[in-house]
């Protein structure tokens, strides 16, 4: 098993025929993952890469039975592009897309909410690098060879350092039950705690790796359920020590604004609600074989 | 994005926040000129800067005659205003605010803010105007008023009256700053703001409620449709270095080290700056080249980094994602024989098409030192710098 996504997860790519959206697309489908079509309005009936054309997400979800879909659309218009495919039904929307608006992000996270629970959106992102279930299915702009399939659980903010663990594990001989990455905005769609708790009930997955940054209160909020609720070892890693206070490290929610923001605090969180914290970030693989030699 | 004082009521007025009369000069002539224009007994004449505390910093002169504005205006234009919230080098003063100073009898807070932990706004309002609003917080928690606004329907006038009527205004008042309160948050929300801050909110002799000073940040995402706001930018503010990053697109921040770091993805690049500052050394700068890493850009990278006159080596770490090693390898080869890199280089490659990449650098014949791993990269950075330190 693995959380989100599986080979038989049916997606569908929004901004499906754009430059972006066809060279992901593209490589998604050469990794395996059940693409069954996309939407772009305007081209619907249209066959791009061998898939069916929508023009929008109801329709492509009336034809194809999608569950899930990926967002290459531009930051203007992608708040509108989550709140139609949360609208069709999706379960899990996953936005590549950096840039959105944050009172756009404010009204789409308000517009989820109109759903009840059992049929509420998953949304993963924006900004984000995507999710990726080793030998099974991607959803997103990863590497795909960069990962070894197995049993480790991997949530991170940013794309590149969720790659840079997943690379130093794979050279071990660990591998990824699923990675998630939940990107770097300060208001996103879902938290490390969400993700915490689907790896916690995913059977395969044995430990999970939590890669955050400064600013937020996400980590310490994950951190403190660990402590209370998950049986499985959690390594933890906060980049940014040496960011200075108040200026936006390129993400737009990387920013030290109030107290609990900062690398050293955050990273102390995780100490003190029990994570292994992986000393530096060239010791993310390192620390996650200590931990799973004990397990 | 920060705006300047004035701006920023400017932009509150027209929302209907009551404001002083006042207005901007950029001359000492122009000041004096002002406060004749303006008219009345006093005058505040204020350095705009994009900073707070300017108070403190001798900022801000109150001027009893035109002579007083001539020369207040005259000692501020020109200088560097350094203020705690700066740092040392302080920041340009190229306008003033001409300002009619009027009595007041009491000093509020009133705050907006992007609250991340709640993922709404949150209006914030104390009668402890003038004051610190995070020491405030620490220290007497019980003086702030906190609203969390529904993002559907927006803030209720009843919030604003609960705002009013917590801060101990008599009615009169409570009608005017329940319209001050409502303008500002109108403003954050149609503005794309992240933060407004009128601090202090006062309230007068004869019952007004005015805006004495006020601060606006943007949310840098939102500028495509808020070109208004978008063109009160004011790149003097600014660090030139970031202020030629953004010209390249590339995201760029200085910082006191002597290790230039050139990255792609704004995590994996904190993370390097934390992996040499382990190895016991310091990064100069936080550098994200991107997804698409053309050579161009990676040329124009190196100049940025380049610029800094502290840079004793550069280290080039890119985990090739969307981007591929070759190409960035291929970038690095052109920028060497494009510009004069006299500082030793440090490259780093993983991920898609990594052999190749590294091909491309070993076969250039250009003394780059390769590394592996992150912990490699970051501990032949670190001897590096000190070895061309030391020579």
């Amino acid at each position: 098993m693995s959380i989100l996504i599986n080979e038989k997860t049916k997606i569908i790519v929004q901004g499906f025929t754009g430059d972006k959206g066809s060279f992901h697309a593209k490589e998604m489908i050469e990794y395996g993952t059940n693409v069954v079509g996309g939407v772009t309005p305007g081209k619907g009936g249209t066959t791009h890469l061998g898939k069916p054309v929508f023009n929008t997400v109801a329709e492509a979800v009336e034809a194809t039975g999608a569950e899930a879909s990926i967002t290459f659309v531009a930051p203007a218009f992608c708040a509108d592009a989550i709140m139609e495919a949360a609208d069709a039904g999706l379960q899990l929307v996953c936005s590549i897309t950096d840039g959105i608006p944050a009172q756009d992000m404010m009204r789409v996270k308000r517009y989820l909410m109109r759903y009840p629970k059992e049929r509420r959106t998953l949304l993963v992102g924006p900004n984000c690098a995507g999710i990726i279930s080793p030998g099974k299915a991607m959803l997103g702009i990863m590497p795909g060879h960069i990962y070894k399939q197995g049993t480790v659980g991997i949530v991170s903010r940013s794309g590149t350092l969720g790659y840079e663990a997943a690379a130093q594990m794979k050279a071990l001989g660990i591998g990824v039950s699923t990675s998630v990455g939940i990107g770097g905005d300060p208001i996103n769609g879902s938290s490390f705690l969400d993700h915490l708790m689907k790896f916690q009930e995913d059977p395969e997955t044995t430990a999970v790796v939590m890669i955050g940054e400064i600013g937020g209160p996400q980590e310490a909020e994950a951190s403190a359920w660990v402590k209370e609720n998950m049986t499985k070892p959690v390594v933890g890693y906060v980049a940014g020590l040496t960011a200075p206070k108040g200026r936006r490290m390129g993400h737009a929610g990387a920013i030290i604004s109030a107290a609990g923001d900062s690398a050293a605090e955050k990273s102390e969180i995780m100490r003190s609600y029990g994570l292994s914290v992986a000393p530096s970030a060239g010791e993310l693989g390192t620390t996650v074989a200590a931990m799973m030699a004990k397990l | 994005m920060d705006i300047h004082e004035y701006q920023a009521k400017e932009l509150l007025a027209g929302f209907g926040v009551p404001v002083p009369r006042g207005s901007v000069a950029y001359s000492p002539d122009q000041a004096v000129y002002t406060a004749t224009e303006l008219g009345g007994w006093h005058w505040a004449v204020k350095a705009q800067v994009h900073s707070g505390a300017r108070g403190k910093a001798g900022g801000v002169k109150l001027c009893k005659t035109y002579h007083e504005v001539d020369a207040a205006a005259r000692e501020l234009l020109g200088k560097r205003l350094v203020t705690v919230q700066t740092g040392p080098e302080g920041k340009p003063v190229q306008r003033v605010y001409v300002e009619v100073a009027e009595p007041f009898e009491r000093e509020l807070y009133l705050g907006i803010v992007l609250d991340r932990k709640a993922e709404r706004v949150r209006v914030i309002a104390s009668s402890e105007g003038g004051m610190d609003i995070e020491e405030l917080a620490s220290t007497a928690p019980e003086k702030i008023m906190q609203v969390v606004v529904e993002p559907a329907v927006g803030l209720q006038a009843f919030q604003a009256r609960q705002i009013a009527f917590g801060l101990k205004l008599n009615i009169k008042q409570v009608s005017r700053a329940v319209t001050a309160i409502m303008g500002a948050y109108r403003a954050f929300r149609d503005l794309d703001a992240t933060m407004v801050e009128i601090n202090p909110l006062v309230v007068t002799k004869d019952d007004r409620v005015l805006a004495l000073d006020a601060k606006m940040s943007f949310d840098d995402n939102a500028m495509f449709r808020q070109r208004a706001v978008a063109d009160m930018r004011d790149p003097s503010q600014e660090d030139p270095r970031e202020v030629q990053a953004a010209e390249h697109n590339l995201n760029y921040v200085g910082l006191e080290g002597d290790i230039g770091c050139i990255i792609n993805g704004a995590g994996l690049a904190m993370a390097t700056m934390d992996t040499i500052k382990y190895a016991g050394g310091a990064p100069a700068n936080f550098l994200d080249v991107g997804g698409g890493a053309s050579p161009e850009r990676v040329a124009n990278s190196f100049r940025l980094v380049l610029s800094d006159k502290n840079v004793k080596a550069i280290l080039v770490n890119i985990f090739a994602g969307i981007n591929r090693c070759d190409w960035v390898a291929q970038g690095v080869v052109q920028a060497c024989n494009d510009i004069d890199i006299t500082v030793p280089l440090i490259v780093r490659l993983a991920g898609t098409n990594e052999e190749e990449g590294q091909r491309i650098i070993r076969e250039s014949g250009l003394p780059i030192i390769s590394a592996s791993s992150l912990t490699e990269a970051a501990k032949k950075a670190v001897e590096a710098a000190r070895s061309h330190a030391a020579s």
